[in-house]
C-alpha cells in the first residue's frame, strides 16, 4: 500500500488491476493548502498514458512486480530474448516493450527484466553502458555548424554525437538515461 | 573503480554542482541584501530553535519528528513569543522542515525569511514586501524588469492586488463558495488561478476564507474573511502573511479544530503549544510574513527548478 506522499517519478502502482509507472510528477501545495500530486502515468503493459491528480488522503495498491537479473541473448522476429541469471529460464520482450533500450543491447549485457504477476513486461538498463564505435567519419575541422562534436554509429546501430577524437574501434561510455556520450573507455 | 577516478556518476555530480555556481553566488548576495534591508530599518535579527516540542497545529503542514520533539516548520510561534515580550521589529532567515514536500518548487528543507512588526497589519506588510524586493534588486544590481521562463517580470512598485473572491470570478471555472463547499479550493487555486497571476507585475492575493487561516485575524469590516495575503510572482507563490490573531481563546479553539482534523486523517497530533498560547494576550497588534528565499532566488536567476538554487537537494546527498 502506498499513499500519495510516496508518489515519485518511477513509482509503480496498480490502477484498475494494471501496473502503471509515474512518468511525470508535479507536487504542488498552494499556500497553506493540501498537497496535490499531478501525475502522468504510463500503463506498463500497453504504454497508454493517463493524467491523474491525487490528494494527500489518496492511497494506492502496489503492483506485484519483480525484477530479475537477466542477460541479453539475441533478437529474432521483433522479439528480444533474455536469460534469467539464477534460474536460466528464458524470457522474451517485444520491440515496443524494449523501446529505445535496443540502442544499448549488446550480447551478454546484464539488465533488470521486470515481471508483472510473473509475465515479462519491460526492462531497466544499467545507467552506463560501454559500446564500440563501428563507424566514424573523420572530423572536418572548421565545420562550425557541427561545433566541437561529430556523429558516430555504435555497434547497436545507435548514432550519437561525440568529441572529434573518437574514432572507429574505440569504446565509449554512454549514459542510457540521456543517450549521451560520457567518456572514452580507457 | 578506485575513489576519485573517472567514475561517470561522480563526474556528473561534480558538473551539476559546478553549474549551480552563478545561482549560489546570487543567493549569497540576496541573503546579505535582505539582512541589510532589515537592519537599516532597525529590525533585530533573531535566531530561534529549530528543534521544538510543539509545532503550530495546521492540518496540511507536517512536521518532521526528531527524537522527543520536532523540527520546526516555521519559526512563527517562537518569534511571536519574542514579539509579546517587547521585541517590536524582528526578522529571521532560517531553515524550515516540512515532511513530504518535494516538487519543482518545494524542498522538505528550505529557507524562510520571516519577519514580524508591531503596530501594523497585513496591508502594511504588503508595502514593506514591495520595498524589500525592490531594495534587494538594487543591491544586487539587477534591473526591475527581468525575464523569467519566457515571461517578462516588472517588479517596479506599486504591485497588483486581487481578492481571492475576485480571482475566482476572473480565472476559475467555479465560484469561491462552491469551491469551498466541494473541498476543491486548493485544486482550483493551484491549477486554474496560480498559473494566471503575478505577471508582468507581482500580485498580492488577499482576503482568504476564514477556514483557511489558522493563525490570522479575521477582518473587522468584511464578514468571514481572514486578513491574510499571499504574494505571487509569475505564478510562483513567494510569501504568506497575515494580521496576527491575538485572542488566546480563539487561537486555542482553532488549534483544537486543526488537531482534531489531523487526528481524523491519521496524521501526527502535536502537543498544544501552551507557552505560546499563554503569551498571546501580551502580543501587540502586529503582522507577520513568511517569505520563501529559495523561490526568490529562482525568480531572480530565471531558474525553473528549486533544485538549481540550493547546493544539495535531498536526492543529491
Amino acid at each position: 500500500m502506498y499513499n500519495a506522499s510516496n508518489l515519485r517519478k518511477g513509482l509503480k502502482i496498480l490502477i484498475d488491476k494494471e501496473p502503471y509507472v509515474v512518468v511525470d510528477f508535479q507536487f504542488t501545495k498552494p499556500g497553506k493548502g493540501q498537497a496535490l500530486y499531478r501525475c502522468k502515468l504510463r500503463n506498463m503493459i500497453n504504454g497508454i498514458m493517463l493524467d491523474r491528480t491525487y490528494r494527500s488522503v489518496d492511497s494506492f495498491e502496489s503492483a506485484n512486480l519483480e525484477q530479475r537479473k537477466m542477460q541479453y541473448l539475441y533478437s529474432q522476429e521483433g522479439h528480444f530474448h533474455f536469460m534469467d541469471l539464477q534460474t536460466y529460464d528464458q524470457s522474451a520482450l517485444s520491440a515496443e516493450q524494449v523501446g529505445d533500450a535496443k540502442n544499448y543491447l549488446i550480447d551478454n549485457l546484464e539488465v533488470d527484466v521486470l515481471l508483472f504477476d510473473g509475465r515479462p513486461i519491460g526492462l531497466t538498463l544499467p545507467n552506463f553502458v560501454d559500446l564500440l564505435v563501428t563507424r566514424a567519419d573523420p572530423w572536418a575541422k572548421g565545420d562550425s555548424v557541427a561545433g566541437d562534436s561529430k556523429p558516430v554509429t555504435l555497434e547497436t546501430g545507435y548514432t550519437l554525437r561525440v568529441p572529434p577524437f573518437i574514432d572507429e574501434g574505440i569504446k565509449i561510455t554512454v549514459d542510457t538515461r540521456t543517450g549521451e556520450y560520457v567518456t572514452r573507455v580507457k | 573503480m578506485s575513489p576519485g577516478s573517472n567514475d561517470p556518476s561522480s563526474l556528473l555530480e561534480r558538473e551539476t554542482l559546478a553549474a549551480k555556481k552563478p545561482n549560489l553566488r546570487l543567493r549569497a548576495g540576496l541573503v546579505q541584501a535582505v539582512r541589510h534591508f532589515f537592519t537599516q530599518r532597525n529590525y533585530l535579527e533573531v535566531e530561534t530553535p529549530y528543534f521544538i516540542p510543539a509545532p503550530a497545529a495546521e492540518l496540511h503542514i507536517d512536521a518532521i519528528r526528531a527524537g522527543e520533539g520536532f523540527l520546526h516548520t516555521s519559526p512563527e510561534l517562537c518569534m511571536k513569543r519574542l514579539l509579546a515580550a517587547g521585541y517590536p521589529k524582528i526578522f529571521q532567515v532560517c531553515k524550515c522542515f516540512r515532511q513530504g514536500e518535494r516538487g519543482s518548487r518545494h524542498l522538505p528543507e528550505f529557507t524562510l525569511l520571516e519577519w514580524y512588526r508591531a503596530e501594523t497589519d497585513y496591508l502594511g506588510l504588503m508595502e514593506e514586501c514591495e520595498e524589500m524586493v525592490v531594495f534587494v534588486l538594487e543591491e544586487l544590481g539587477l534591473p526591475p524588469r527581468l525575464e523569467f521562463q519566457g515571461r517578462t517580470l516588472d517588479l517596479q512598485r506599486p504591485w497588483h492586488r486581487l481578492t481571492v473572491q475576485e480571482a475566482f470570478e476572473r480565472y476559475a471555472s467555479t465560484s469561491l463558495e462552491r469551491a469551498m463547499e466541494s473541498g476543491r479550493f486548493d485544486e482550483i487555486l493551484a491549477f486554474e488561478i496560480e498559473p494566471s497571476i503575478g505577471f508582468p507585475k507581482p500580485l498580492f492575493l488577499y482576503h482568504y476564507p476564514s477556514a483557511l487561516a489558522a493563525l490570522a485575524r479575521l477582518s473587522k469590516d468584511t464578514t468571514g474573511y481572514a486578513e491574510r495575503f499571499e504574494l505571487y510572482v509569475a505564478g510562483v507563490e513567494l510569501a504568506n502573511a497575515f494580521s496576527e490573531l491575538t485572542d488566546p481563546v480563539e487561537q486555542r479553539a482553532r488549534f483544537e479544530k486543526e488537531l482534531a482534523k489531523r487526528k481524523e486523517q491519521g496524521k501526527t497530533v502535536y502537543p498544544m503549544p501552551e507557552k505560546f498560547l499563554r503569551t498571546l494576550p501580551f502580543m501587540p497588534e502586529s503582522a507577520g510574513i513568511a517569505f520563501g528565499v529559495d523561490r526568490l532566488v529562482m525568480l531572480l536567476s530565471n531558474q525553473k527548478e528549486i533544485d538549481s538554487v540550493v547546493s544539495f537537494t535531498p536526492e543529491e546527498l
